[in-house]
């Protein structure tokens, strides 16, 4: 009794303990020692102990504690948890972060905990100490934004966000520093003590600009994609820049004497350090991809190999002192293509997401220290100071936006207007870099509080003004979009799929369209509607184009891109790629999907359908080996099926989100019943049945690249629960189209005849139901796969289970009673929330 | 703004024809050929997988804007600018009328460029032919994907423009208007465009 008391009591304090205790950042450079815990342990023990003293110390310990050797990993651990708590409880009500950046969420949570620890005069917990943030958090955020950049429009907009973010940068830090500077000299403001050097420093802190709360309304709103990827861009490669500069003036202000020749060797130094980074992060990408080549047979550590290889080109570029944000994204820029191409499927995803989350943690953790500093430090308010720094920190970036857009736009194909650059200049949110690189100055700098209030002062300014604003006021002066017309799109998807959505990101690929939009259950889901023709179109045009170019010798965008292709696909894929076949795209994409629909519609089958030993089933268990030979056919099955255009899953597009799971999910079900169905049915009708759509010369049938043997012989044993099938599918039109008159199931010949329709029918009802079911769902995808009581469930219960059940179940009177209520069943999904 | 593209495209014309085998005397006189002689030297062209489709673009009657039909055997330079003037970029200032001219030209160009057989629809065997062409550089296997692509974007367009079909009933090929209503989605007036930069065109176009 004694001792659980004990215990509970020991719980507490070390939550107390984690919450306050001081330096556990200074723990972490020497993590050897801990000289300030045990310290810090007598410091709460006395009055704790005392009023429960320690039972007796000379026997054998039966129950000991030995916090001091878990302090650090447990406290990082739990700061970490309790970030990622904030994290989930902004998303359990969606609608906040719609309205409110998740930044300033995190800020408050911060501000609140800092609060409560000011309340009880508890020192903020040094976390961020330079080695911490240099060496953990930063390569983790720029990896993740340098891994999801798209890379294509990033390529078309290459020399705008270069533009932006390399003299952007310096002309908002020196402009700010000057201009500071000036402010300086004035003797009313009483801070005539910063010299130009730390004027300098201190504004190129501040013009580190933060994509992530931009980012997330500038996709909501689905602004153009030009002005997404400029924002995108920039706010990555500013990074780069910021960091080098503040090495360079942390150097320089360090000086104190500043000579002519440390001007000249600053800037010769700005571009070895750039350049340098950008030679490390080629060299790794390149090595990385080449290391992929060969984890064929060890996929379990093919992710790690791109971690390592990633944090080694950091590593290494911050041992040479050259920028290692550039070599990191140019080494993830680099590498994304050829990795994802060698390595599997799942370390695919496995990578995507580790990278996500390691991302999106460290970027949490540091707005969450923000707001709990800000509470906690001691500030050195200076009001000339810190207001005219927010100033000239809104009016340099201003300014520098106008500037700098007239003297980019001759070269821009489609230059930006003033909206746009509007828009550019009023996301120019401070975030999480800029804190950081304030809050790890060194103690020589002498106005160092100074600088971090105002950078913290600018950083919440602008996360909360204009974060907030941003949205309306984007909206309102109706920035340029992409071209799709919401309405139709939404028309259209109400026609195919079934269900109004909430569209909230459309953005145009050459190969289709991608919609992002809350289900019913609030998740977010993205889905690409691919259009092959878009695809195909779009690669005549620019083939087209680059031979115009190539006619008239001009040399541009399609041209260098051409050039480039043919030497990758030449050269180095062949290196690079495991199985190297230069493909273009629209060919890797096909393949790719079909692949994989090839694949899931197989792994699903040979779940679903055990019981009956049909051929189809004990080919499904060899599955891999007859996938390769088989995709050809498989894919003439599924492009019937894929109803009208094709759905996947999108992977990278959307910053802050990952491939949705439960999308693919709904998906995968809404394709595999209607796979298993037009596979029976291919089976069972033979050829005839399938092409009516195309005018073909005669005697040349799409179907004669079907082997025949593989489904003729699943047509041979499966001819009984063919009929079966039939006739459901037959019985599933009564509902809807009940002026019909009753088809008998036995009536063969009859749903021979009409079975196309019917599926035509049938699928419509059908997607429109699975989606429904899908998105009522997407709160576990596990209840799919497990519970399937939707009407995809129902098939294959009902197509699969056991044929005998089959037969009872749907003779035809009971299959009119039957029906109707699974309609009901599946018509307000939403009543039955998963469990 | 016209007229300073066209100069430019005039330079650009001079430019190469000087650098390339064929010469002119003056820019209206010169001709040329249609069986791709001139065309055939231009090395660059060599690796474009729809070489051919891009010559036989230049002289496609269709492509000169005087509602003709067929294809010439040679071109002048008026007929070359006329070709030139479908990678026109867009001004800033236009209205959505003017844009979706615009759009619509480029689209027909590229409608051209699948219809070999002047029709007006691009049927299966057309639209197979330019999927091959395509790919025509990725390899052996490529043949039998372009049909499979071919034949799944076909299906495509039959399901979005016609809608679900009876059996029986054919999708003859896709006419301009599916054309246009397929591609709804593809920004082709940002994008099909070629800068003429470097373009001091008083200077050489003297």
């Amino acid at each position: 009794m004694d001792y659980i008391f004990y215990l509970a009591i020991f719980k507490v304090l070390m939550l107390c303990d984690i919450l306050f205790t001081p330096g556990y950042g200074e723990n972490l450079d020497i993590p050897l020692k801990h000289p300030d815990t045990s310290s810090d342990l007598s410091t709460w023990s006395p009055n704790e102990h005392g009023a429960h003293p320690d039972p007796d110390k000379s026997r054998l310990p039966i129950f000991s504690v030995n916090y001091p050797r878990i302090q650090i990993p447990f406290e990082i651990t739990l700061w970490v948890l309790l970030a990622s708590f904030a994290k989930i409880g902004f998303h359990v009500y969606h609608k906040i972060t719609v309205w409110v950046p998740e930044s300033c969420l995190l800020i408050s949570i911060g501000l609140i905990v800092g609060g409560i620890m000011h309340s009880v005069h508890e020192e903020p917990p040094a976390v961020l100490t330079s080695n911490v943030f240099f060496l953990y958090m930063l390569p983790s955020i720029v990896f993740d934004s340098g891994y999801f950049m798209p890379t294509r429009p990033f390529f078309e907009n290459f020399g705008t966000v270069l533009w932006f973010a390399v003299v952007g940068t310096l002309w908002n830090s020196i402009g700010i520093g000057i201009s500071l500077y000036a402010i300086c000299q004035i003797e009313v403001f009483g801070v005539q003590d910063i010299n130009l050097q730390e004027n300098l420093l201190y504004a190129s802190i501040i013009s580190a600009v933060e994509p992530v709360a931009v980012l997330t309304v500038f996709e909501d709103i689905s602004i153009h994609e030009q002005l997404y990827i400029v924002v995108f861009g920039e706010c990555l490669f500013n990074d780069a820049v910021t960091v080098v500069l503040y090495n360079l003036f942390n150097h320089v202000a360090e000086l104190r004497v500043v000579e002519a020749g440390d001007v000249f060797l600053g800037i010769a130094s700005f571009f070895v350090v750039g350049l340098g980074g950008l030679l490390f992060g080629l060299l790794f990408g390149f090595v990385a991809s080449f290391t992929t080549r060969f984890t064929g047979k060890v996929k379990e550590i093919e992710p790690l190999i791109i971690f390592l290889y990633s944090y080694l080109s950091y590593l290494i570029a911050e041992l040479f002192a050259i920028s290692s944000i550039m070599a990191i994204v140019t080494c993830a820029l680099t590498m994304k293509y050829y990795v994802e191409e060698n390595v599997s499927q799942r370390s695919c995803t496995t990578i995507r997401h580790v990278i996500k989350m390691v991302g999106s943690v460290s970027e949490t953790l540091i707005f969450f220290f923000l707001g709990v500093v800000t509470i906690t430090t001691e500030h050195e308010w200076n009001w000339a100071y810190i207001l005219f720094s927010i100033l000239f920190a809104l009016l340099w970036r201003g300014l520098g936006i106008l500037v700098l857009t007239q003297i980019i736009n001759p070269f821009r194909t489609i230059p930006f207007n003033y909206k746009d650059q509007f828009g550019l200049a009023y996301g120019g949110l401070r975030g999480a870099v800029s804190f950081a690189l304030a809050f790890t100055l060194p103690d020589s700098i002498g106005p160092k509080k100074l600088f971090i209030t105002g950078t913290i002062v600018i950083i919440i300014f602008t996360v909360f003004i204009q974060g907030i604003t941003i949205r309306p006021l984007l909206k309102l002066m109706n920035v340029r979009k992409t071209n799709r017309n919401l309405e139709t799109i939404n028309v259209e998807i109400h026609k195919r799929v079934g269900f109004t959505v909430d569209i909230i990101y459309v953005s145009i690929l050459n190969y289709g369209l991608i919609l992002t939009f809350f289900s019913n259950a609030g998740l977010k889901i993205i889905i690409i509607i691919l259009n092959y023709n878009n695809c195909l179109v779009f690669q005549l045009m620019e083939h087209t184009v680059a031979g115009i170019e190539d006619l008239c010798g001009q040399w541009s965008h399609y041209y260098w891109k051409d050039k480039f292709m043919k030497f990758n696909n030449q050269i180095i894929r062949k290196i690079l790629i495991r199985d190297n076949r230069p493909e273009s795209s629209i060919v890797a994409l096909y393949k790719k999907l079909e692949l994989q629909n090839a694949m899931e519609i197989l792994d699903s089958m040979s779940g679903d359908i055990s019981s009956p030993p049909s051929p189809i089933s004990s080919h499904a268990s060899k599955s891999k080996k007859i996938l390769a030979s088989d995709v050809k056919n498989m894919h003439e099955l599924l492009s019937k099926n894929m109803y009208k255009s094709r759905q996947r899953t999108m992977s990278h597009t959307n910053k802050h989100s990952l491939p949705n799971d439960v999308t693919a999910k709904e998906i995968l079900i809404r394709r595999h019943t209607s796979l298993r169905r037009s596979l029976r049915a291919e089976s069972f009708h033979g050829p005839k049945t399938s092409q009516k759509f195309f005018s073909l010369p005669t005697g040349q049938s799409l179907n004669s690249r079907l082997t025949p043997g593989r489904f003729a012989s699943a047509g041979d044993d499966d001819a009984e629960s063919e009929m079966d099938y039939a006739s459901i599918r037959s019985t599933f039109r009564h509902p809807q189209r009940s002026m019909i008159p009753l088809r008998r199931p036995g009536n063969l010949k009859k749903v021979h005849s009409s079975v196309n329709v019917v599926d035509e029918e049938n699928e419509k009802q059908r997607i429109y139901r699975s989606s429904r079911s899908g998105s009522s769902f997407t709160g576990s995808a596990h209840q799919i796969t497990h519970q399937p009581h939707s009407f995809s469930g129902n098939i294959s219960n009902k197509g699969h289970g056991s044929d005998s059940k089959e037969q009872k179940s749907f003779s035809p009177p009971n299959a009119l009673k039957h029906e109707p209520q699974n309609n009901s069943d599946v018509q307000y999904p939403l009543l039955r929330r998963p469990q | 703004m016209t007229i300073i593209t066209e100069l430019c495209l005039r330079r650009q014309a001079f430019h190469w024809s000087r650098s390339e085998s064929f010469t002119i005397v003056s820019n209206s006189s010169a001709k040329m050929k249609k069986p791709y002689d001139d065309f055939k030297t231009i090395q660059d062209l060599e690796s474009n997988p729809i070489r051919s489709q891009i010559i036989e673009a230049f002289f496609d009657r269709r492509n000169f804007q005087k509602d003709e039909v067929g294809s010439v055997d040679e071109i002048g330079f008026e007929e070359f600018l006329t070709v030139m003037s479908y990678f026109r970029a867009p001004s800033h200032h236009i209205t959505e009328e003017q844009r979706e001219e615009i759009r619509r030209a480029k689209l027909r160009f590229l409608f051209n460029m699948h219809d070999t057989d002047n029709d007006g629809t691009i049927t299966l065997d057309e639209y197979r032919h330019v999927v091959e062409e395509l790919l025509s550089r990725s390899g052996a296997l490529g043949r039998e994907t372009a049909k499979g692509i071919a034949d799944a974007a076909m299906l495509e367009v039959a399901s979005i423009s016609v809608g679900p079909m009876a059996p029986g009933e054919v999708y003859e090929g896709i006419t301009f208007e599916h054309f246009l209503k397929i591609l709804q989605g593809l920004e082709i007036e940002t994008r099909m465009n070629i800068r003429f930069l470097n373009m001091d065109t008083t200077v050489l176009c003297k």
